[in-house]
């Protein structure tokens, strides 16, 4: 079952959501935001629009391939289905397959799941789309009808227009950015990264200076929230963001370097070292979180 | 320089290839689809994921390698998604929806249904009265581009012809195509206005029924309420149906996010939703039915009687397959 973690801070943490599987472990989903959720909805609208465009020119020049009588037929039922199909079918189409997200939401990497943690069903998908009538196609026929001259016709065409934007506008009034066809469907939108296998930054360590060089002392310096830090700037390899750090640490530990050693070498042997000292003191079941912590 | 590894390095290495056969298999469904795998390429996924899950429970609590585990757990949740995902093949799940799902809906709809017809009969009887007491009323129920003549100031054989004649212009089929698309999506709008509360769907079925009384008091005035009910009933009696029970779709979602019980809103928004959704899809079928009925049926069969057998038909076929009596079935896992 998915459930939220207490409120947060940052607000990637207060998008962060735990979903504990059946085998009972707990995966950590980010929900995808509301920009990404509006870009990936106005990528669809884009395409959608683009092959109605490329509809309705196949099917005029059906028409004039044809001639009007046969072909004319024809070619309006195809437009008329198609734009149907369009409106109605694309969302539930891409969103039933394994990536259960449309061209758009791929793009922005984010997915549809089931808010309960269990399968994605069809009239799920056909319950939070069938609501884009409501969200999108309403507020766009009222956006776009005359509001009349008379006074009261305005007035009726602000409230019709306030009313409309409560739907639109429902997925910034909630933690969850659910729209209204995600609380109907109980679904959610959440992000889908895909990612590489990083190298461990330890690696490089080993091949170069011995990490017991350090003493435990000097290893006891710092704790885990410092050695992701670290990590970090290790994968990012910045040359001035790698001085600034390795004299930072020299000095709190009291490290002389070596005329051979350039910051990289140093740093990483030091991020082996303090990972391993860490680590062991994780197996005796000791998390250091900061070097706060003792 | 063995003794030099660390733990977790030795960990990482000894798995790391079960961990990436994983991705290299979610890599190919998420771009082929489940079928681009190979038989022992199913079976292996599931145990892959297992592996993988009890390699993220481990590196949690024994490795601080922030990038392995921020993989292990992208990667988890990407082959999570694929094995508790939804896999039934489409044939599969149109034979379940056809065979119990959609009826299932339907009759546990009944309740809103029979406030979706009452709401109905109520704005076609309101219709019929005002019109009655005052023929002006006419023209506020039925909009003159859709009464294309047929009012008050028509003679009688002129509507009479509306009846029988094909429509000018366009052939049948474009015309059943236009019904079709056309009333789907007004059906699916009654559905999804139910989320504000009900009360827009109770208009629009108030409204639509409005429509077919105000027809009607005007071809009965003129001595054809016999024609036009079967010009109506040989697509009607789909086509009514079809928008009574969009419009208790409609109803039962709006209802659990007013009155959602002893449940959360959300919960019981999402359970109406699915209940809702099953209906829905049938009434999209139902739709099309009614489109064919009306574009071709209504247009090439003239002869009221063989009009009224076919509307008595249709009602058979819909009341038996709804609410007809069915075999006892075991009670199934999923629910």
């Amino acid at each position: 079952m998915a459930k939220a973690d207490a409120p947060a801070a940052t607000p990637a943490e207060a998008a962060n959501r735990v979903l504990v599987t059946p085998e009972g472990v707990g995966l950590h989903l980010q929900i995808g935001d509301a920009g990404q959720r509006a870009a990936a909805f106005l990528l669809d609208g884009l395409i959608i629009i683009g092959c109605l465009v490329v509809l309705t020119i196949l099917a005029l020049s059906g028409v004039a391939a044809a001639g009007l009588k046969t072909g004319g037929e024809v070619a309006a039922i195809i437009w008329l289905l198609g734009a149907f199909l369009l409106r109605n079918a694309y969302f539930i189409f891409f969103e039933l397959s394994p990536r259960a997200a449309t061209p758009g939401k791929r793009v922005m990497g984010v997915r549809v799941a089931a808010r309960s943690g269990g399968r994605l069903r069809a009239e799920a998908v056909f319950a939070r789309n069938a609501m884009r009538e409501l969200e999108v196609f309403l507020p766009l026929s009222v956006l776009f009808s005359q509001s009349g001259s008379g006074d009261v016709d305005s007035w009726m065409w602000l409230l019709g227009a306030l009313w409309c934007s409560v739907f639109v506008l429902l997925p910034l009034f909630n933690r969850d950015r659910l729209r209204a066809g995600d609380i109907v469907g109980g679904t959610w939108v959440v992000r889908a990264p895909r990612q590489k296998l990083a190298p461990d930054m330890a690696d490089h360590a080993a091949e170069t200076l011995n990490r017991s060089a350090f003493t435990t002392a000097q290893l006891d310096a710092y704790g885990v929230k410092e050695l992701h830090v670290l990590e970090d700037v290790l994968r990012l390899k910045d040359r001035k963001t790698m001085r600034a750090v390795a004299d930072r640490i020299a000095t709190k530990i009291g490290w002389r370097f070596r005329a051979d050693e350039d910051d990289f070498t140093f740093l990483s042997a030091y991020y082996a070292g303090l990972r391993g000292r860490l680590e062991s003191r994780l197996l005796m079941g000791r998390r250091r979180r900061d070097k706060h912590d003792v | 320089m063995a003794e030099l590894r660390l733990k977790s390095q030795r960990f990482r290495e000894e798995r790391e290839n079960d961990w990436r056969r994983l991705e290299s298999l979610m890599d190919k469904v998420e771009r082929r689809g489940a079928r681009s795998l190979t038989d022992e390429e199913i079976l292996a996924v599931p145990v892959l994921y297992r592996a993988t899950l009890s390699g993220l429970s481990v590196a949690r609590a024994t490795s601080l390698d922030r990038g392995l585990i921020d993989y292990l757990e992208t990667l988890s949740s990407r082959a999570y998604f694929f094995v508790y995902g939804a896999r039934s093949t489409l044939p599969e799940r149109l034979g379940s929806f056809l065979a119990r799902d959609w009826p299932n809906a339907v009759r546990s709809l009944w309740r809103e249904t029979l406030a979706s017809v009452l709401l109905m009969a109520l704005g076609a009887v309101v219709a019929a009265f005002l019109i009655h007491s005052n023929p002006e009323w006419y023209y506020s129920f039925i909009p003159a581009e859709l009464a294309s003549g047929r009012d008050y100031t028509a003679s009688t054989e002129s509507l009479r012809a509306t009846l029988y004649d094909a429509p000018k212009g366009g052939g049948l089929s474009v015309f059943a195509t236009f019904l079709f698309t056309h009333n789907a999506q007004v059906a699916i709008l009654a559905f999804a206005l139910g989320f504000a509360f009900c009360l827009p769907t109770a208009v629009l079925v108030v409204q639509n029924g409005a429509m077919l009384g105000a027809m009607l008091t005007l071809f009965i005035s003129r001595g054809l309420g016999f024609e036009l009910g079967g010009w109506l009933a040989i697509h009607g009696v789909t086509e009514l149906f079809a928008i009574v029970l969009a419009g208790a779709a409609g109803f039962r979602i709006g209802w659990a996010v007013a009155f959602p019980g002893d449940r959360s809103r959300l919960d019981a928004a999402a359970e109406a939703g699915r209940t809702a959704a099953t209906a829905m899809a049938g009434v999209v079928i139902m739709l099309l039915f009614a489109g064919l009925l009306e574009g071709f049926g209504r247009q090439l069969i003239t002869n009221d009687f063989a009009r009224y057998g076919i509307a008595a038909a249709t009602a058979l076929v819909w009341g038996l397959y709804f609410y007809g009596p069915r075999r006892k079935e075991a009670p199934l896992g999923e629910s």
